[in-house]
């Protein structure tokens, strides 16, 4: 080995792009996780993440379920928070003026229960300053209506993505459920819609007992599973949709570290999330930045996206 | 619609907190499953009385923070004194730790008692269980023994009300240290056969001056199970007391992101939009009058 070759490499170009957005570096946050940046900006300067997802946003506020809302399982945790936001409009005057001030690419959540639910947002974010992209939540297991029904319908994820696309300004990510048979027709069909992009997994259902009050740990009796118990699950799903369509994937599901996020980016994600993890440790999404750009030094990767379904 | 910041007069986002390794300086049990433990942290000279650390515990299958409320803080030592209860395996694995064991901490989290609003009052801090150990460093800070707290501050009497379940009586010695305590105990082994509230009777009816004298410059603080802050509440309301409750609830986060942890809210809340304040950082204290228990 020559001495030039042992000297340190140039820092790595960890620049990716969704939908023609270029994130600083792949590592965004995962919606409802971060609320909408402020919580973690105490601890943190958010300019060091590619990007925030920020709390499901509908056109009216929501109450969301009774608690007990959160419970641990086994390397994980169970939620039921149904979605609590305090709607568009407030949104709108209140947390996307900060996010705009911060260095950093913003994707908003859609949630909604019906068609017009979604739209209305969608509408509402038309042309608004500082919303970058837009994530559809048509996977979430905890509404009664709307998010996960939608989701796990090839027909409904065609249609719902075709007038997300026709309403928005923005780039549309379609956030899938893993409560499906076969992700990839799910996949196939976001993109038959006109998707942009496509982000997954999202939470797995699950339940939990408590056997000393015999009942349910949550009062929504079932809950979506995150963190590094489902990391397996979504590795596996990133990779199959990874090879079903030509959309680029946001990957998430238990990402803790910046071990986790290259398993993610060679499954062939684009960019990653990091969603449980931040309770974990306030530091976590920050973190994994960090630890990505230092895989690709200790590596020896000029740039991050080298890494993308580098796995076949 | 209720603004809970104008309301208790704390002001969140003060950037304080942080997450940090912290060394067990003392452990020692109090009673059964109670325990006490010394923990040097950075942030002791911050901390304000009724609010909360998280705790993680060393174990990659028990991943979420345990809060546990602040039950004193040494600023010259760099320490936190916390009295929980073991109410599970996490807990039982943090108990477990010896003297000289890192842990992580999060903290300080939450807004604290409005301790301004014992000014010159007779306070009454009304604790029951495991709600008991932040009635401890509330008192030393209005009595101006932690910290340095302006005069005016000062109630101009302090009186613990606690009940406890048997005669492990823990912490008692130390809440003497700060005012009278009323003592309950649930079997009556130990001071009033009852609750707080039967302690507080008492105690109304042997007082010489009569009822109004003695309510009509009086705040109460309290922590504890949610029946006997239901129970105070209706105590407090008849006879026109202030009361402030400080709130417990299944929390992920603990810093205000994931609405895990939210309570209901007697009207539209400030920040959601919605009847939900969040215990963690719009808490654990609130205004008895704001909440719905």
């Amino acid at each position: 080995m020559t001495k030039k070759k042992e000297a340190k490499p140039n820092m790595p170009d960890m620049r990716v792009s969704i939908a023609g957005v270029e994130l600083k570096n792949p590592v965004v946050t995962s919606s409802g996780t971060f609320g909408s940046g402020q919580e973690y900006s105490e601890f943190y300067d958010l300019a060091r993440l590619g990007g925030i997802t920020c709390k499901g946003i509908a056109d009216v506020p929501w109450e969301g379920n009774p608690v007990p809302r959160v419970a641990e399982i086994s390397s994980g945790m169970l939620n039921a928070i149904g979605l609590q936001n305090p709607g568009v409009e407030e949104f709108m005057r209140r947390d996307l003026p900060f996010l705009k001030e911060q260095d950093t690419v913003v994707i908003v959540n859609v949630a909604g229960h019906a068609e017009e639910e979604y739209l209305r947002v969608v509408d509402a974010l038309n042309g608004a300053e500082g919303a970058d992209l837009l994530e559809i939540n048509i996977s979430c297991p905890n509404v009664k209506a709307g998010g996960l029904a939608m989701g796990t319908d090839p027909r409904m994820v065609e249609r719902i993505t075709r007038l997300s696309k026709e309403h928005a300004s923005q780039p549309v990510i379609m956030k899938l459920t893993p409560n499906v048979t076969d992700i990839r027709e799910i996949a196939k069909a976001a993109e038959a819609g006109g998707a942009d992009a496509l982000s997954l997994i999202n939470t797995v259902t699950g339940m939990k007992i408590d056997i000393e009050r015999r009942t349910f740990a949550l009062s929504n009796k079932t809950g979506g599973m995150s963190g590094p118990c489902i990391k397996p699950l979504a590795v596996r799903m990133v990779y199959e949709v990874a090879r079903s369509v030509k959309l680029p994937i946001i990957g998430m599901g238990g990402i803790m570290n910046a071990d986790d996020a290259v398993e993610f980016m060679l499954a062939g994600a684009t960019a990653v999330s990091v969603g449980m993890a931040n309770f974990v440790n306030p530091y976590a999404a920050a973190e994994v930045a960090d630890g990505l750009r230092d895989y690709c030094v200790r590596h020896g990767i000029s740039a991050v996206r080298e890494l993308i379904g580098a796995v076949r | 619609m209720i603004n809970m910041k104008k309301r208790t007069g704390f002001v969140c986002g003060d950037k304080m907190k942080r997450k940090e390794t912290a060394y067990i300086k003392e452990k020692k049990w109090l009673a059964e499953g109670i325990v006490s433990m010394r923990l040097s942290v950075s942030f002791a000279a911050l901390v304000k009385a009724g609010q909360f650390v998280s705790l993680f515990v060393r174990d990659t299958a028990r991943l979420l923070p345990r809060p546990i409320s602040i039950a004193d803080a040494d600023a010259e030592a760099g320490t936190i004194r916390l009295v929980f209860r073991v109410a599970g395996e996490g807990t039982r694995q943090i108990a477990a730790m010896e003297e000289g064991e890192a842990l992580e901490v999060l903290g300080p989290l939450g807004n604290g008692f409005p301790l301004e609003a014992a000014a010159g009052k007779t306070v009454i801090l009304a604790a029951g269980g495991i709600g008991i150990p932040p009635m401890l460093l509330t008192a030393k800070q209005l009595l101006c023994t932690t910290g340095a707290r302006p005069r005016w501050c000062t109630p101009a009497l302090c009186v613990h009300a606690d009940g406890w379940r048997n005669e492990e009586t823990f912490l008692l010695d130390d809440l003497r240290e700060t005012g009278n305590v009323l003592i309950a105990t649930d079997d009556g082994s130990v001071g009033v056969h009852g609750t707080v509230i039967d302690a507080l009777t008492k105690w109304e009816n042997e007082c010489t001056t009569g009822a109004r004298p003695l309510w009509c410059n009086a705040v109460i603080f309290a922590c504890g199970p949610k029946p006997m802050l239901r129970a105070l509440k209706e105590f407090a309301a008849e006879r026109d007391v202030p009361l402030y409750v400080s709130m417990e609830e299944r929390m992920a986060c603990g810093v205000g992101v994931c609405l895990g942890c939210v309570t209901k809210t007697a009207g539209v809340d400030d920040h959601s939009k919605v009847c939900n304040a969040r215990v963690c950082t719009d808490g654990p204290v609130f205004d008895a009058r704001d909440v719905v228990l």
